[in-house]
């Protein structure tokens, strides 16, 4: 099922996260199977509570204390998803790090941007004070922050958002890790400081050879940054291939309602398109394609049972009952 | 921080002087005086009486002799207590509840916090409900009530302790009065301190502690510890006060001779001056130590500055 014939760093076979809640259980991720090989970049794309962040918490071992993982997500090999408090640690912010949707709550208020930095390199690199300020200087640098030296002494609420969120990147980096697994990090930011956020991340991608996840539910930073992507929808995968296809050849009803909705600036002055209706109730799920309710093709079949999702051509994998070039009889 | 400093005593008096005119012309607006209570004296004698204590002129020059005495710093003589004057009897009472009220509050700040702390990160397990069903028993169980059991299982069963007196203040004194003045305070500050840190428990940048890999403890003592603190610290400035300024149950069942008789004692035997006193202290403190607050929250928050 490997899209690349490189090592894979990640691989995540089967992954299911549930949470057990007062009004019942709730599969947050369905059977989530991708691979991730060194210095890729993948796209984790869906709307709100498409499961995409759990995704992400679940890989981190940050998933609130109702939630229970099934599966595995193999790491150089090794199964992270059923190591301990402390051994997680071990490989926490300097293997795998992660960027949060949020970087004006994402940052301590109470303490000097400095010490969250330097905190990190004392306590994976085993560095002195003096070290680690230099080298947190250094990265605040690489992530050009203006008068880094200066800010390291100054607390989150003197930062805009951007550059907060410049200083969470920064932060990520800072082990240089192998893996980043950014949250919709450019979510919370005006647009002119998200272009600047996702020429950043592409930069440092290269520099450091960092395999990057990135959640986002705009196609348009996927486009931008992404080998490979990942359409999820109530928790389950819609279409999964290379960015190129993805794009250009979407298969999937939702892919490509998801697409016709980007506003086109060459476009003429039609009304936008959008999927009427909502995401399903996940307490709730419809039997057969959570999609179906959505979608302008749903037939029969499609409340019946889930489609498998299928490689229909190399690279390629898609769950829909529809098929490539329309219904067959 | 300096002009915020001035600018807070500055305040501090016209508050204090409010403070003092309503409650000086409240008193007086009560029935009765110092020497109602007393069995009946000749009309001459009482009459004496009330000239040396100006109780025979209008009130609102009773008022002004009185502020006039504040301003040299004397409280007024006692009513009550004929040989001693009101800076006589704070001086000598007011010591004993601020020793009293001081390994109070600490022995309150530490058990109170640590039971917060400990029942936040155990939300929901045994532990959190035991501690926060004891922190429960010490609200509702009344320091009347706790006060003689302590004197029953410390004095009476196993004569460990003298059940009263204060000896100068020497610990085996010290440590009933303690617990009956810290226990409700325990209780309260765990509450607080339980609820506002699972808050900050849950808040983003905790989150993100946790994404660095760094240990639980680091992420307690290091990240959630400060912000946690802060309704505590607002809560600490008043309890402050009321702590330092004693009990009157504490006075009673250990014979300490503390201040918070007073606040009792004055008010039903109108002793004018004493009532006095003892507000115009408790204002003066809680003036004092709510600027302190206000400075701990600086320290505390960056986001805060004066």
């Amino acid at each position: 099922m490997s899209l690349s014939s490189q090592k894979n760093l990640l691989e995540v076979n089967n992954l299911r996260v549930n949470f057990r809640t007062p009004d019942g259980f709730v599969t947050a991720v369905n059977d989530l199977n991708f691979t991730l090989a060194q210095g890729e970049t993948l796209g984790i794309v869906g709307e709100s509570g498409s499961g995409k962040s759990q995704t992400a918490f679940a890989l981190m071992g940050l998933l609130a204390g109702n939630g229970i993982i099934e599966g595995e997500a193999r790491f150089n090999e090794q199964n992270i998803l059923t190591l301990n408090e402390k051994a997680m640690n071990r490989i926490r912010s300097k293997e795998i790090a992660m960027i949060f949707q949020d970087p004006m709550t994402s940052l301590n208020p109470y303490m000097k941007v400095g010490k969250q930095l330097m905190e990190v390199l004392m306590l994976h690199k085993g560095m002195s004070k003096a070290e680690a300020f230099e080298a947190s200087v250094k990265m605040l640098d690489a992530v050009k922050m203006p008068e880094a030296r200066k800010r390291m002494n100054m607390y989150p609420h003197e930062f805009s958002g951007g550059m907060r969120q410049r200083v969470m990147i920064a932060m990520a980096l800072l082990c240089q890790p192998k893996l980043l697994i950014a949250d919709e990090p450019t979510t919370a930011l005006d647009v002119t400081v998200q272009a600047q956020i996702l020429t950043l991340l592409n930069e440092l991608k290269d520099d450091f050879n960092t395999s990057i996840i990135m959640i986002t539910h705009d196609l348009g930073v996927v486009a931008g940054l992404c080998d490979k992507v990942l359409v999820m929808y109530a928790g389950q995968t819609m279409e999964y291939g290379t960015a190129e296809d993805v794009f250009y050849r979407p298969t999937h009803p939702y892919t490509q309602g998801l697409l016709k909705a980007i506003p086109r600036l060459d476009g003429n002055d039609e009304k936008l398109s959008t999927i009427p209706g909502n995401p399903p109730n996940l307490l709730h799920m419809p039997s057969g394609c959570p999609f179906q309710a959505r979608c302008e093709f749903a037939r029969e079949r499609c409340g019946e049972s889930m489609p498998e999702l299928k490689e229909f051509a190399p690279g390629q994998l898609r769950a829909c009952h529809k098929s490539v070039d329309g219904w067959v009889a | 921080m300096l002009t915020f400093i001035s600018k807070r005593i500055l305040e501090a008096i016209p508050t204090l002087l409010i403070l003092i005119t309503v409650s000086f012309f409240l008193m007086h607006s009560a029935p009765g005086s110092p020497f109602t209570s007393e069995r009946a004296l000749p009309p001459e004698v009482l009459a004496n009486i009330n000239a040396k204590y100006h109780l025979d002129e209008p009130v609102i020059n009773q008022y002004f002799y009185y502020l006039g005495g504040l301003l040299q710093g004397d409280l007024g003589p006692s009513f009550r207590y004929k040989d001693f004057t009101i800076n006589e009897l704070i001086a000598q009472s007011f010591p004993v509840s601020a020793e009293i009220g001081i390994w109070s509050f600490l022995v309150a700040l530490l058990i109170g916090v640590g039971c917060g702390i400990i029942a936040a990160l155990r939300q929901n397990s045994w532990l959190d409900y035991s501690v926060m069903g004891f922190a429960n028993l010490g609200i509702v169980l009344p320091n009347f009530v706790l006060a003689p059991l302590c004197i029953l299982f410390f004095s009476i069963y196993n004569h460990w302790l003298p059940p009263g007196g204060w000896n100068g203040g020497a610990w085996p004194y010290l440590v009933m009065p303690v617990i009956a003045m810290s226990t409700s305070y325990i209780a309260q500050i765990a509450r607080i301190t339980r609820g506002s840190m699972i808050e900050t428990m849950h808040s983003n940048f905790i989150r993100t502690a946790r994404a660095k890999g760094l240990p639980k403890y680091r992420i307690i003592f290091q990240h959630a510890l400060r912000p946690a603190m802060l309704p505590v610290v607002s809560y600490l400035g008043p309890a402050f006060v009321g702590i330092v300024t004693g009990s009157v149950i504490v006075d009673v069942y250990f014979g300490t001779g503390g201040i918070g008789q007073h606040f009792i004692n004055g008010a039903l035997n109108r002793d004018y001056s004493m009532v006095m006193g003892v507000t115009i202290l408790v204002g003066t403190l809680t003036i004092l130590f709510n600027a302190i607050v206000d400075i701990l929250y600086a320290v505390i928050d960056p986001k805060i500055r004066y």
